[in-house]
């Protein structure tokens, strides 16, 4: 959704227009909300926790060797993901934001099969999981 | 044709003057669609090279090769045979067999019009002096390759194929330059026959000499190649055609025209077609390559650098006598440039050790008799001698080839001497002898008439120059005749005392040290006990030896048959049928004329009217005291040549005499030093720019660029997981903080 500001020339413009909703311009903030008081609270629990949850992954990811836990952490920032689209549809009064998590849960299992599938092969070459015994493309 | 129709019909009156001439002037060609059989001619040999391609792909073990080019060679020269019977000689025949180079142009592209079309058809253009040519050039081809089919047996399944292929490869590209209807076809088959020559010198690859020497051969090749292209331009230019008959009509037509110095294109037409001429035929300044091309097997050297591939020089001069006759300045320096080869090759000849390298120079000697006899004014006496050259020149060849064979490479001739004596040599012996007295000009063989038809010519003409050429000419006789029989009587003459040369592996006396991995000491311990001992040749090198010197005998009939001033004679018949009609003496025009140039001749002090009669006795002396002396100094007293030889370099006056001659006049490091050397250091100078600049700078320069950013992003890729991932994190972060400080910016406005 935020792919196309840079091939704007005004980008600013297209943010006021397009995202507006998501990204109220500071200039807007006094006017009233798309939604009730409460429901906005509720809103804004939700972006907070998932922004916490990938705050997590992110962390796990950058600072574990261990490929399970570095896969384990990537569904985190995947279910992050997820929580902020639920947090969205409902800011939109739009169900689709839901039906897209349904559709990221299936894939997400598919892809963890294989993610899985994956490292057990990396395990049987090297008889280890730490990251850093595959590092055969490195320039420097 | 309908460039030839309009042509035709544009053709002005002749001028008074040529009246006389009006009787020379070359006839319209005749269409002949029901001759195009001939075409099978050239077919056959294509078919032969594609058939012996396969041969050589399959790894065919046996004779295959060398039948299939002999039976189609044989077939070519049985169609020639029949072209001469059933092609009538009133006019040139054109024969067109497809189209092949066709462009027009412009928009006014009328019919005929010059310069909006070019045509080259591939069409044959049959009049006599074609046929001449290709009945010698398919009989001998074919009876070479029989002789082949023995003498290459010691290859059979190694090279066998490859070299009748290229044999055959030769045949069909001397077949397209000979019969070929435009110059372009002519083109095609001159490179064509300097591709096969290439392929034939350096057939022993393994050897680095024969590598050289094909290298040698075509290099100085493509310097003539290149005369000849450039006159093929400028002919186009100037006549708008390349077609031969198309054009002898345009030159006869803008005879008027001519002299006044402002078409200096057209002016330089003949002198480009000489350079062509004088690279293929082997004559001053760019004769070097063809002693060298000595290097490949010797039926090779009998076809094509002795009896074919170098008269095509010949030919195409006799070819286009018409653009020659235009310009007598022209035939001049033909006539200047043949006689000094003439003679600088027979004084090198005179000095070699080497038998077929004495051949060599013998050949580049009477090619340049040939140019002498067409600069002089006389296309019979050139055309008549490339006849009989042929054959006893390819008759020589193939006896240095079969004496090569039989004493196991030996080609020295100190090392050999009274070969006539030796069991299995005595056919090569006497068939030696009469091709070297034919090569001698010994009175009443072929090379006699031949010879004498060309100096007279040049003593008879009235031009001074012409005269002192003449006596050029005669002395280089006296010089032929010596060296020629220097050979025989050292090898074939005297005691018989012989040493075999450096192949001396069983019988396989094949060509000399060839590398195919021959083992040497395996083969030389089996099968003689021990001792070596020449062997004869078999019943093709015999068998074609002698047809070849019933040939070289025969080729003296014409000569007899011929009449006081040979105008009956067979060749004279064919020559003035030609478009080298132009060159033919003007004896029986007018008693008048021929009465004056007879009484106040170059050789009157011999008392005898007739300038033919006095020079055949002229040359005669000539050749016998050359036989004479060789006689004297190499049968009956062999250390006088020795003792001649220290005299002359003992004393210092002298003694640059004996080496120059023997170093071949330096001609060869003169080339290296003037030629060769600057080109390599300019080479080098040009290797250092690109080197240095062209690489050093803009190549390499530019590519160090890339990797000079490359290394500023390198850190990033360092292989680590965790590494990239940062890399990734760290942009989003950058990207969110690009969109909140956009957000801000917006908040201000």
């Amino acid at each position: 959704m935020i792919a196309s500001p840079f091939s704007s020339a005004n980008p600013s413009l297209l943010l006021n227009s397009s995202m507006h909703a998501i990204l109220p311009s500071s200039a807007e903030l006094s006017t009233p909300a798309l939604l009730a008081s409460s429901d906005a609270a509720t809103v804004n629990i939700a972006l907070l926790v998932s922004a916490l949850l990938f705050a997590c992954g992110l962390v796990g990811f950058l600072s574990r060797r261990n490929m399970i836990i570095m896969f384990l952490c990537t569904e985190l920032m995947f279910q992050a993901a997820a929580l902020a689209m639920i947090a969205f549809g409902k800011v939109h009064g739009d169900l689709s934001g839901q039906v897209f998590v349904i559709f990221i849960l299936t894939v997400a299992a598919a892809e963890a099969a294989l993610a899985l599938g994956l490292v057990v092969l990396l395990y049987r070459r090297r008889e280890t999981l730490d990251s850093e015994a595959w590092s055969e493309l490195r320039e420097a | 044709m309908s460039l030839t129709a309009s042509l035709s019909s544009i053709l002005a009156p002749l001028p008074a003057t040529l009246a006389d001439a009006a009787s020379a002037t070359i006839k319209p060609a005749v269409a002949s669609p029901d001759l195009s059989w001939a075409g099978l001619i050239l077919l056959l040999p294509a078919i032969s090279a594609v058939l012996c391609g396969l041969c050589a792909a399959r790894g065919v073990k046996g004779k295959l090769p060398g039948v299939i080019t002999a039976l189609s060679l044989l077939g070519a020269f049985a169609l020639t045979l029949m072209l001469y019977m059933r092609c009538p000689t009133d006019a040139p025949r054109t024969i067109h067999l497809f189209d092949w180079v066709s462009f027009a142009w412009g928009s006014g592209a009328a019919e005929g019009a010059k310069w909006t079309s070019f045509l080259a058809p591939f069409s044959l253009y049959v009049d006599s002096l074609t046929l001449l040519w290709m009945l010698f050039v398919t009989g001998l081809g074919s009876l070479i390759a029989i002789y082949a089919t023995e003498y290459m047996e010691s290859d059979v399944g190694k090279g066998y194929a490859r070299f009748f292929g290229a044999v055959s490869i030769f045949l069909f590209a001397m077949g397209s330059l000979v019969m070929g209807g435009n110059l372009i076809l002519l083109y095609l088959g001159w490179e064509g026959v300097g591709l096969a020559s290439y392929l034939l010198i350096g057939y022993y690859y393994s050897k680095p000499s024969a590598v050289a020497a094909a290298k040698k051969a075509f290099i100085v090749n493509r310097i003539g190649d290149l005369g000849l292209a450039l006159g093929i331009f400028l002919i186009w230019v100037n006549y708008g055609t390349v077609e031969y008959d198309a054009l002898f009509q345009a030159v006869t037509a803008s005879t008027d025209s001519l002299n006044d110095g402002s078409e200096w294109t057209k002016a330089a037409i003949p002198y480009c077609l000489m350079l062509g001429a004088f690279g293929k035929s082997a004559q001053f300044p760019l004769y070097v390559w063809l002693p060298d091309a000595m290097e490949g097997p010797t039926p090779v050297s009998a076809l094509i650098h002795a009896a074919t591939m170098v008269t095509a020089g010949i030919y195409l001069i006799a070819r286009t006598y018409p653009l020659f006759q235009l310009d007598p300045g022209a035939l001049t320096v033909v006539a200047t440039i043949g006689c000094i080869t003439a003679l600088l090759a027979a004084t090198i000849g005179m000095a070699q050790y080497d038998i077929k390298r004495v051949m060599a120079y013998s050949t580049v000697s009477q090619l340049g008799y040939m140019f002498l006899g067409l600069g002089v004014g006389t296309t019979f006496g050139a055309v008549y001698h490339v006849f009989t050259h042929a054959f006893f020149k390819a008759l020589l060849f193939l006896c240095c080839g079969a004496i090569m064979h039989g004493m196991a490479g030996q080609l020295d001739l100190r090392k050999m001497s009274g070969l006539r004596n030796v069991k299995g040599f005595g056919i090569i012996s006497w068939t030696f002898l009469i091709g070297c007295l034919c090569l001698a000009g010994f009175p009443f063989t072929a090379g006699f008439f031949s010879k004498d038809s060309i100096i007279a010519q040049a003593f008879g003409s009235g031009n001074d120059r012409f005269v002192l050429l003449g006596w050029i000419a005669v002395f280089t006789a006296f010089l032929t005749a010596y060296y020629t029989f220097r050979v025989w009587f050292r090898v074939c003459g005297g005691p018989t005392k012989y040493e075999p040369g450096d192949e001396l592996h069983g019988h396989g006396g094949d060509d000399h040290g060839h590398g195919h991995g021959h083992g040497h000491g395996a083969d030389d311990g089996h099968g003689h006990g021990g001792e070596w001992h020449p062997h004869g040749p078999r019943l093709a090198i015999n068998g074609v030896l002698l047809l070849i010197c019933l040939g070289a005998i025969l080729a003296a009939v014409p000569a007899y048959l011929g009449g006081p001033h040979q105008e009956n004679n067979w060749v004279m018949k064919m020559v003035s049928h030609s478009s080298a009609v132009g060159g033919i003496p003007a004896h029986d025009h007018g008693a008048s004329h021929g009465a004056d140039a007879h009484a106040h001749h170059a050789l009157s002090f011999t008392g005898i009217a007739d300038v033919h009669t006095a020079t055949s006795v002229v040359a005669s002396v000539a050749g016998i005291l050359g036989i004479a002396i060789a006689a004297f100094f190499h049968l009956f007293n062999r250390k006088a040549a020795d003792g001649l030889r220290q005299t002359l370099l003992s004393n210092s006056l002298t003694r640059w005499l004996p080496i120059a001659m023997e170093n071949k006049w330096y001609v060869d490091e003169i080339y290296h030093a003037t030629l060769r050397v600057p080109a390599r250091a300019l080479g080098h100078i040009f290797e250092f720019f690109d080197k240095s600049v062209i690489d050093g700078v803009f190549v390499d320069g530019g590519a160090r660029i890339p990797a000079g950013l490359a290394r500023v992003f390198q850190p990033l890729y360092n292989g680590v997981l965790q590494g990239y991932a940062w890399t990734m994190a760290f942009g989003v972060a950058l990207i969110a903080a690009w969109v909140f400080w956009l957000w801000l910016q917006g908040g201000a406005a």
